[in-house]
Parts: structure tokens; sequence; C-alpha cells
């Protein structure tokens, strides 16, 4: 696997700089590596990890999964399209097994996604059924455990 | 009644306790202070380790196990051995699993030196060898390794050390503090030393998987040694299991034999889920030690990097998880310069006289933390050293 990758995947603030001496490789080759990267649309993007849960914004998500008929010539892509082009829904991959799209959406109220279900997404052609489950509680995401703060509880009087 | 000093054993009564105790009083009385001094991985022992031992307790593995441990574990340990070190011990007499590579060190002076005996010992180092070999009446002969010899102990300096007297050599390494290794051809010119004595070796591998440039060799694979080493090691700083407690030694039939007794009747037997946990860990483990040992060496890289370009002068380690930078150029003895740097700077590093006499000029500083702690450090350390 690429290093750099691993390296910013785990923490994107790292600079080029601190990526080439972790490593041991020339700074100028790094940071036209990671544009490369960049270009190629393998990083699409840098971003913080939030647990909205400890703020005070108001959202309920819901994992929607949705059965489709695909469409001719264009397989699933033509309505998976119709359907991520929502600001709504915050991911949506294809699935095999039972269903065939498993979409996340994230809307302030319980309602609001209800209505957009019914109202958007089950009526787009070829959305052959819907199954709504609203997430309770996040542990991990991402690789990334929700709800802990690690502290450092190594004893340090033993050397 | 008599007071305790006259009551207590004077054996014990002649040791100091760690000498940075001091230190460490002081890092509690400052708060919010950014600490480098932990000797131990930052790690969470993985999951699948964790969830062996769990296992254990459920199916109700709370016994004793047999004194030199479960069979199983002795022979994945042998297994373990040869896999990684080329090195040939049989599960059934050559393996003792210890609480931690520290009963491991105990047990094997205990069982060699007699009063009078002198015992090498390459410092700095862990804190403990000079410690166990005053308990056993031994008399520790200390070398002091060398910058220039990459803190590595050179075969002049062992021959000169040598007397008629002299019973063990310890061998720590790679080593904590400095982080220096011993290398193949190191070790041969060792070998070549003791050849024609009848010198012990107690080689301390604990940190054997922690190296960054080369694999761990052990004196115990070059020609001629075997018979006279005593390997100690575990699995703390290789798996991040240091609060299971469980370490092992490896010997010959006949040394075994012998440091059995002392584990037998001082111990019984390593604690029983951790022994479950390191099964799996041998096992199922190798993966995770590549993972961490990667991390550790971009920390390296990171934090030697980061010392030099503030202008500290710092030897390139090897192995372990800590670097030895020399902070001599700045005008006050070590531990003065880590309580200023404590107090004023909010950064906490250890006084390299911690670790032996010649620590003096440098201080241990780990990287068993995150790249964002270290970052965070060394521009505490920074600011602190431009007010010097």
């Amino acid at each position: 696997m690429n290093e750099i990758l691993k390296l910013l995947e785990q923490d994107a603030r790292l600079t080029p700089e601190q990526i080439a001496v972790m490593l041991n490789r020339d700074v100028d080759e790094v940071r036209a590596e990671i544009e490369q990267l960049e270009k190629a649309g393998v990083i699409l993007g840098y971003r913080a990890v939030i647990d909205w849960d400890k703020t005070d914004r108001e959202y309920v998500s819901a994992i929607i999964e949705i059965k489709i008929t695909p469409q001719r010539d264009r397989g699933f892509d033509y309505i998976a399209e119709k359907i991520y082009n929502y600001p709504e829904v915050e991911s949506l991959t294809l699935m095999s097994g039972g269903y065939d799209l498993s979409c996340v959406i994230k809307g302030r109220t319980m309602k609001e996604v209800a209505y957009f279900v019914a109202n958007k997404l089950s009526t787009i052609d070829g959305v052959l059924s819907t199954s709504t489950h609203f997430v309770l509680r996040k542990y991990k995401y991402d690789g990334v455990v929700y709800g802990v703060v690690e502290k450092d509880e190594r004893g340090h009087d033993f050397i | 009644m008599k007071p305790y000093s006259e009551l207590l054993s004077r054996a014990v009564l002649g040791i100091e306790p760690s000498g940075i105790r001091k230190f460490f009083d002081l890092l509690d009385e400052v708060k919010d202070v950014v600490s480098l001094t932990v000797g131990q991985p930052d790690f969470i022992t993985p999951w699948h380790i964790r969830e062996a031992g769990i296992h254990s307790l459920e199916e109700g593995r709370t016994y004793y196990t047999s004194n030199s441990g479960l069979a199983e574990l002795r022979s994945e340990i042998s297994k373990y051995f040869a896999r990684r070190f080329n090195l040939s011990y049989s599960p059934n007499d050559e393996i003792i699993v210890t609480v931690g590579g520290s009963e491991a060190i105990d047990l094997t002076i205990r069982t060699i030196v007699n009063p009078g005996d002198e015992v090498i010992i390459p410092t700095p180092c862990f804190v403990c060898y000079d410690p166990i070999v005053r308990l056993s009446g031994g008399v520790p002969v200390t070398i002091e390794t060398k910058r220039k010899d990459d803190f590595r102990l050179t075969a002049a300096d062992l021959r000169a050390a040598i007397t008629d007297k002299t019973k063990l050599l310890i061998l720590p390494f790679p080593n904590n503090p400095t982080g220096a290794i011993m290398a193949k051809e190191d070790l041969e010119a060792i070998a070549d030393v003791l050849r024609d004595t009848d010198i012990l070796v107690l080689s301390d591998e604990i940190y054997a998987e922690l190296t960054y440039e080369r694999q761990h060799v052990s004196i115990a694979s070059i020609p001629g040694m075997r018979e006279r080493t005593i390997i100690a090691s575990g699995f703390s700083k290789a798996y991040a299991m240091t609060g299971w407690r469980l370490g092992y030694l490896a010997a010959p039939a006949e040394i075994v034999k012998h440091i059995f007794k002392v584990h037998q009747y001082a111990i019984m037997c390593a604690p029983t889920t951790a022994q479950y946990a390191a099964i799996e860990a041998l096992r199922n483990g190798d993966d995770d030690i590549a993972e961490m040992t990667s991390e550790y060496n971009r920390r390296r890289r990171y934090i030697v990097n980061g010392l030099r370009s503030i202008g500290i002068d710092c030897f390139m380690p090897e192995g372990a998880f800590y670097v030895w930078p020399y902070i001599g150029d700045f005008g006050m003895k070590s531990e003065r310069f880590c309580e200023r740097l404590l107090y004023e700077g909010g950064v906490a590093i250890i006084p390299g006289t911690a670790f032996g006499a010649c620590g003096e000029g440098y201080a241990r500083i780990s990287y068993a933390y995150s790249v964002r702690h270290i970052t965070l450090a060394l521009e505490k350390i920074e600011k602190f050293i431009k007010t010097l």
C-alpha cells in the first residue's frame, strides 16, 4: 500500500515535510506524488473527523436499503446518480446481497428523513422498494471510535 | 525495637531506589506537562490478543499453570525463536515463562552470581541490573559505551573489563536508553573475546522486535555462544503487552534446570490469562509487530530530525523507542536541564544520569507517543532552548 496515503488517511494535516522525514524520502518528491494523487482523483479531499453528537447540531441519520431495477445499458449507475445528487444523501454504495443500494441520509428530524424517502426516493423511476433504518448511535466510523476520549494512563515511574 | 535500618537486610538497605524517583515526583507536581518519559508502547494490546485472554477467563481457565508455563505457550515460544531469530530451544526443558522480562533477569542473575563475582554491565542501561547483582552479593563492573562507537559494546572495552572474577556479561541490546543495537559483526567480536573464557552472558532482548535498519541478531546464534547464553525477553514491547506481565527466558537445559528452582519457589507460575493471550500473540501477531514497528520507525526519523533541526545533537538510534540526544552544550548538568525544561518549557524528558553516571550530558526521550504529541513537545523544547 502507498505509504503516503496511509499516513494521510490517519492524519490529513501532516505536511509534505513531515511525511518526507517519516518515510526517509525527498520532500519535493513527496510533494509531487501528493499532487499526482490529487490530480488522479485518488485523494479526493482532506477533512476533519467530527463527532456531531458532541455539538448542539440537531440531526438524525438513517440507512436506507433500496431495491432498484437496473436500466438497460446503464445498469445501476443511472438511478444511483439520480439519488446521490440530492444533498441530503451522505453516502451511497452499491451492494451485493438482498438489496442493491445502501444510502445514508442525514436530516434535521425523523420527519424530514421520512418525507425525503417517501417523496423523493421512492418516486424515482426504477426504485422498487425502500427500507429505512434510523441510526441510534455511532460507535465506530471510518476506523474512528466515537464517544471515547483517549487518555494516557500509562504508568511512568518505572523506566 | 531497634530502628528498621538495623533490622532489615543489609543488602537491600544498601541499594538505592531508582535514581530518578525524585525527578518523577517533580513531574507529578507540574500541571499540563507534555511528557516524553514513558518507557512503554502507546499502542493498546491488539484486540485479538486481548480477546484470547478474555476468552480464557470465560472458559474458566483460572488455575495455576505448570511452573514453567503452558506447554502450548512454550512450544510457540520455541517456534518463534526459530522463525524470527534462527535459534533452537526445546520447549520441554530450555524455556521458562516468567512474569515479564524483569523476572527472567532477576532469576538469571540470582542463579548465576555468587558473592564477590563480578558482573559486567555496559552502561547507560536499564536500571535493574546493578541492584539485582548487588542483592546477590555480586560486584557490578560497568563499561561506558560511547557515542563514537554508536553506543555499542566493543571487544576492546570488554577485554579490558574482564578479570579472573568475571562471572557474567549482561548484554542489553537493543538498548534502553540509547537505542543502540549490536550488529552481527559486533557480536562476533564480543564472541571472540568470550570464547575461551568461562563467562556467561545474559542477553536482554526485550526490544528485539523493535529494530529499524536490520533484523535483530541474538548472540546465542553466534557459534560457541549458545552454551553460555541466557536470553531474557518478553511480550511487553513487541506486542504492546506491558501490563500483562509476561516474559520468558531461554537457555541450555543444564542452566534452566537451576533457574527453574528459583522461579518455582518464588513465583510458581506466570499469570494464566496472560499466557493464553500470549499464545494468540505468537500465533497470529507477526503482522501487529510489523505494523507497530513501522509506526515507531516513522516517529524515530521524525523526532531525530526534529531535534537536530532545533540544534540538538542526536544519535540516530537503530532500536527500541528512545532517542538519546546530547544536551551537554547548554551549560548545565542533565538533571538541571531536565528540571528547567519541565518547569520553564513544560516538557518532561528523563535526565541521562538516571541510566548511569555516564549518562551525564544526555537525556532519554521516548517516542512511544503520537506524532502530534511529539510535534507539540518539539515546539516547546525549541521555545525553551531559545531562552537559554
